[in-house]
């Protein structure tokens, strides 16, 4: 899944291992640095995240239904999803937008504003949060603007698409950006002089190769957001039912000492995780065929 | 194919930067759509990117550069700060050790379940913030799986330094893999395989040969994981306990500010975060950029033959 996040290599899919014929090896500190990797790997990450479900199989079906449907939760869910496929939505068709200027023109600032498209993953998302919000009140830079057009965005659902759409900025534009600039120009070159106009170049030829990868962002997006926290709890208002997203609920949960609740919901939300990591890599898996030439 | 097509260049190609077009008469959109596509672009991105960026540190300075450097003085601002940096000097080498530790395993060998251990690797990475600290309150609160055991013992993780340290580690814990992963394995074992059949030790392969190889891939690595172990804020924020001047991290001294309206000094410690994260992606681009020269110093001799 973040793959994405390095361009080093891009979204490029790693190279295929070199056969090897013979079981003979040259290279040592294969047991020593395969076994630290496991202890460290199950001492940080696996043992402590199965204490989520652990901790859930200590609740009846009952109770654990009870948490995970009960009506404050259902609207955080409704918002943070919801709120998710807004901002992703937003980021493919302007984040595609992106990449493609970046790949194919040139203007002055360019290698400045590439390097700016990483931002958001950079920033802390603390500072992202408070910043949108002054932005975004009602006496705000942006806010003072939209508010006599009748737009409120700070403390309602609409900040939280804002919030989501600058998380989820780059993922688009990283990974549709080495698709773009790998794509073979040669097929439009054909494209044009067998007499097609720019709109069937880009519909018929370009729009294909890109679409793996334009999912494959819109997923990392996606995936991202559904977990934010930080971005989001300034600028939401946080308000049950109206504007209070899952993650925000589990905290909520943990502070009334409501630890099954909270992990119950967890769980949940992990699932929903786990699901969409595996739909991230069949994605990449069609993005890699796509490619072909690897 | 693309032989036929190119014209033959006299001179050897000089290297297209990244997006750079090699002629201007492949762009087939008429000139108003470009103009409008950049447009686009550029407000999109001035809305998103730009104007947040100098909104953090126009709200800093607000009131002027006395309040900025009262606030960034503050002692409990400079306890976070303290704090901030002794989690991820502890984050940041373990995660290291273990980043070459899996690409070594991962890259220089073929092993089954691979593929799984760099999913499970990854894991972290689209785990929610919230959970990554939710799983340390289980582990070790005072109805976690440890927590009897910790109280009697007197031993303080959850609401401490070293429960922070703990969500940090796990938050920037694939980092340092996933850039080396795939770095490593472009590279092969020829390298170090000559070294060692040359008789070199194991350990002196490795100083000698792989490091020299990876050292921007590993630098890379080590800029992003530091980003993030001093910038994470939800799996922080759980496990911290919120106590003024001991367990608070500069993002959470931010949100304790804000949330107290002292705007100007929560801005002014966001400001430096902001800081952080320029010189972070300044960083990085200079080393994009040292990746693509040595790039094109390994295609040209291949690129002299074709053209040739």
């Amino acid at each position: 899944m973040a793959s994405v996040v390095s361009p080093i290599t891009g979204a490029v899919p790693m190279p295929p291992p070199p056969a090897r014929g013979a079981p003979f090896r040259v290279m040592p500190g294969f047991g020593l640095s395969l076994g630290f990797t496991i202890f460290y790997l199950s001492l940080i990450v696996l043992i402590p995240l199965s204490a989520v479900f652990f901790k859930t199989f200590t609740l009846t079906w009952e109770a654990f239904w009870h948490a995970v449907t009960s009506e404050r939760v259902v609207a955080s869910y409704k918002l943070s999803f919801g709120a998710s496929l807004i901002a992703a939505f937003i980021n493919v068709i302007f984040g595609g937008i992106v990449a493609w200027v970046l790949v194919r023109y040139k203007f002055p600032g360019k290698r400045f504003i590439d390097a700016l498209v990483d931002l958001p993953f950079a920033l802390p998302t603390a500072v992202a949060g408070i910043t949108l919000t002054a932005l975004y009140s009602s006496n705000g830079w942006i806010g003072r603007y939209l508010e006599p057009l009748g737009l409120k965005v700070a403390f309602t659902p609409l900040g939280v698409v804002v919030a989501l759409t600058f998380i989820g900025l780059p993922f688009v534009v990283r990974t549709v950006q080495p698709v773009l600039e790998e794509a073979e120009r040669e097929l439009e070159e054909a494209a044009a002089s067998l007499g097609a106009n720019s709109w069937q170049i880009f519909a018929r030829v370009v729009f294909p190769t890109i679409t793996p990868a334009m999912l494959t962002g819109f997923a990392l997006a996606f995936a991202r957001a559904t977990g934010e926290y930080g971005s989001v709890i300034f600028i939401a208002g946080n308000m049950p039912m109206v504007s209070e997203i899952t993650p925000l609920f589990i905290i909520t949960k943990l502070e009334q000492y409501d630890y099954a609740g909270a992990t119950a919901i967890a769980v949940v939300m992990l699932l929903a995780s786990f699901a969409m990591l595996l739909t991230i890599n069949l994605l990449q898996a069609w993005t890699r065929m796509r490619g072909g030439k690897r | 194919m693309s032989a036929v097509l190119t014209p033959p260049v006299a001179a050897p190609a000089k290297p297209a930067r990244r997006g750079e077009l090699p002629t201007a008469s492949n762009v087939f959109e008429p000139a108003w759509i470009r103009v409008v596509l950049i447009t686009i672009a550029l407000l999109f991105l001035t809305l998103f990117l730009f104007v947040p960026l100098v909104a953090v540190f126009a709200e800093a300075f607000k009131k002027g550069w006395q309040a900025y450097l009262a606030a960034i003085t503050d002692p409990d601002a400079v306890s976070a700060i303290k704090l901030t940096l002794i989690a991820a000097g502890i984050a940041v080498p373990l995660n290291l050790v273990f980043g070459i530790a899996a690409s070594w395993a991962i890259a220089k060998f073929e092993f089954r379940g691979k593929s799984v251990l760099l999913t499970l690797i990854d894991l972290p990475f689209s785990v929610s913030p919230v959970i990554s600290g939710l799983i340390y309150v289980l582990l070790f609160g005072a109805q976690g799986w440890m927590g009897p055991w910790l109280q009697a013992h007197d031993v303080k993780i959850l609401f401490a330094v070293p429960g922070i340290v703990l969500a940090t580690v796990f938050i920037t814990f694939p980092f340092v893999a996933r850039e080396l992963i795939p770095l490593m394995q472009s590279q092969g074992t020829e390298e170090e395989e000559a070294a060692l059949v040359l008789g070199a030790s194991g350990w002196n392969t490795f100083r000698r040969v792989t490091l020299p190889n990876i050292k921007w891939g590993l630098l890379y690595g080590v800029i992003l994981c530091n980003a993030r172990a001093m910038g994470e804020f939800g799996a922080v924020s759980v496990v911290s306990g919120h106590i003024r001047g001991e367990t608070n991290t500069m993002p959470l001294q931010v949100e304790i500010l804000y949330n107290e309206y002292n705007f100007a000094a929560a801005f002014a410690i966001a400001s430096l975060l902001a800081l952080l994260a320029l010189v972070t992606l300044a960083i990085k681009s200079f080393i994009e950029w040292r990746l693509h020269e040595s790039q094109q110093d390994d295609t040209d001799p291949a690129i002299q033959e074709h053209i040739a």
